[in-house]
């Protein structure tokens, strides 16, 4: 396992007192914390200053953290069996207890009450923990439906309460309608609880990956509809992909840039029944290379045309 | 391991009971009856009948959980984060629907 400095986490020296403890501790919180913070890498710092947290703020487990000595952060190490006779649970216990199974924290985690979301000590019984993890979809999944296969090590404990790391592998299908930010529970698929103690749940934090073509919200996708100035002024019936298929699109003539054109029922389905909008929005586009042809003919509109799209500059003098 | 997990969509189709919003959020009880009061945590029929809650708010309740639990939060502290948190999921959204309508 590697050794963590968890006083360097939470940036205070190796005597610092319980109060300047929490106080460090406090102020990162405040700035890592994934549910306030949008600081790219928070939730992974939040983590590093909760766990080292956890340990130093209870004087058992810091008296242990400290017995293992001070090492450089992320070295590989062993606790000495003296540690984990003294430590780790005395007694036969301590010798079946695998460090190559476990994390750094795991050695603090089996003082006292378990950390995480572990909660309900009624009768002795302990809630398994529960785990949150973030999957990224395609659009294309959220439209017809996948099936997730998730690999996680997840924590259990035998009899004795030494802990170990297991590797799980867990199967979910995600029905059709899923949207950037939905949330989904596994009941019973975290961690194993202890003596009664019901077992943790999976939260899965689902958002979709950006695509070539389509930018979603909510169930409606948006899509960008190039046309050329001819389609834009005579009106065309264009062809538009969509997540079933290509559907045909009618144009109105005299269309302008960044018009809605909305196809109902043709973005995301809604887990219900139904379904969000497709809505092309409109972008007229010119070629880079016009041939002499081309040039001729606009500039023979350009002559006959009266036409001022800047007409309203005026307006407000008039 | 085979077999499918169970799934639950943590969306305003499916309701639970104050009983299971305990189980799963963490909170006590006066917790979050009082986060009810405050209006930080929306729930359906009346407090004689029993609670329901649309399953959405499971994670609002873990949020206050964690936040109860990270920062030593009390109730009305957590009222007040979660109103703001509210409030900033609503603007991001609001920014998300703005930009998808922009061209790329």
């Amino acid at each position: 396992m590697k050794y963590a400095d968890y006083y360097a986490a939470l940036g205070v020296e190796r005597g610092a007192s319980a109060d300047e403890i929490r106080k460090a501790y406090r102020r990162l919180a405040q700035k890592y914390h994934p549910d306030v913070s949008k600081e790219p890498g928070a939730e992974a710092k939040f983590k590093e200053v909760a766990e080292a947290y956890q340990t130093l703020k209870d004087p058992e487990k810091r008296a242990a953290y400290d017995a293992l000595g001070s090492r450089p952060q992320g070295e590989e190490f062993r606790p000495p069996p003296e540690w984990a006779r003294q430590h780790a649970g005395a007694g036969a216990g301590a010798s079946q207890f695998s460090f190559d199974e476990a994390d750094f924290a795991d050695l603090f985690s089996r003082f006292g009450a378990r950390g995480g979301a572990q909660h309900g000590t009624r009768h002795g019984a302990l809630s398994g923990e529960d785990f949150e993890v973030p999957v990224e979809i395609s659009i294309e999944d959220a439209f017809r439906g996948t099936t997730l296969s998730l690999s996680l090590s997840l924590p259990e404990y035998d009899a004795t309460g030494h802990m170990r790391r297991v590797p799980h592998t867990v199967k979910a299908r995600v029905a059709p309608g899923a949207v950037d930010g939905q949330r989904l529970r596994l009941p019973g698929k975290g961690g194993k609880g202890m003596h009664g103690g019901r077992d943790g749940d999976l939260y899965l934090d689902i958002s979709l990956k950006p695509h070539r073509l389509y930018r979603a919200t909510g169930h409606d996708l948006f899509l960008d509809l190039p046309l050329s100035p001819w389609e834009a002024a005579l009106g065309a019936t264009v062809e538009i992909p969509t997540l079933s298929g290509p559907v045909s699109l009618k144009v109105p003539a005299g269309t302008s840039a960044s018009k809605k054109l909305r196809l109902a029922g043709r973005g995301l389905p809604k887990p219900r029944g139904g379904a969000g909008d497709l809505i092309a929005i409109t972008q007229v586009v010119v070629p880079d290379d016009l041939s002499e042809a081309e040039l001729a003919l606009f500039r023979q509109l350009a002559d006959q045309s009266d036409f001022n799209p800047r007409r309203h500059f005026a307006a407000e003098d008039a | 391991m085979s077999g499918e997990a169970e799934v639950w969509w943590l969306d305003e189709h499916r309701e639970i009971s104050l009983r299971e919003l305990i189980e799963v959020s963490g909170l006590r009880e006066a917790e979050l009856l009082e986060l009810v009061h405050c209006g930080a945590i929306q729930a359906h029929g009346q407090p004689e009948a029993g609670y329901r809650f649309s399953a959405h708010v499971v994670t609002v309740a873990r949020t206050a959980c964690r936040l109860r639990d990270d920062f030593e939060l009390d109730t009305r502290g957590l009222s007040v984060a979660l109103r703001l948190l509210e409030r900033v999921h609503s603007l991001e959204e609001e920014i998300g629907r703005l930009r998808a309508e922009l061209p790329r």
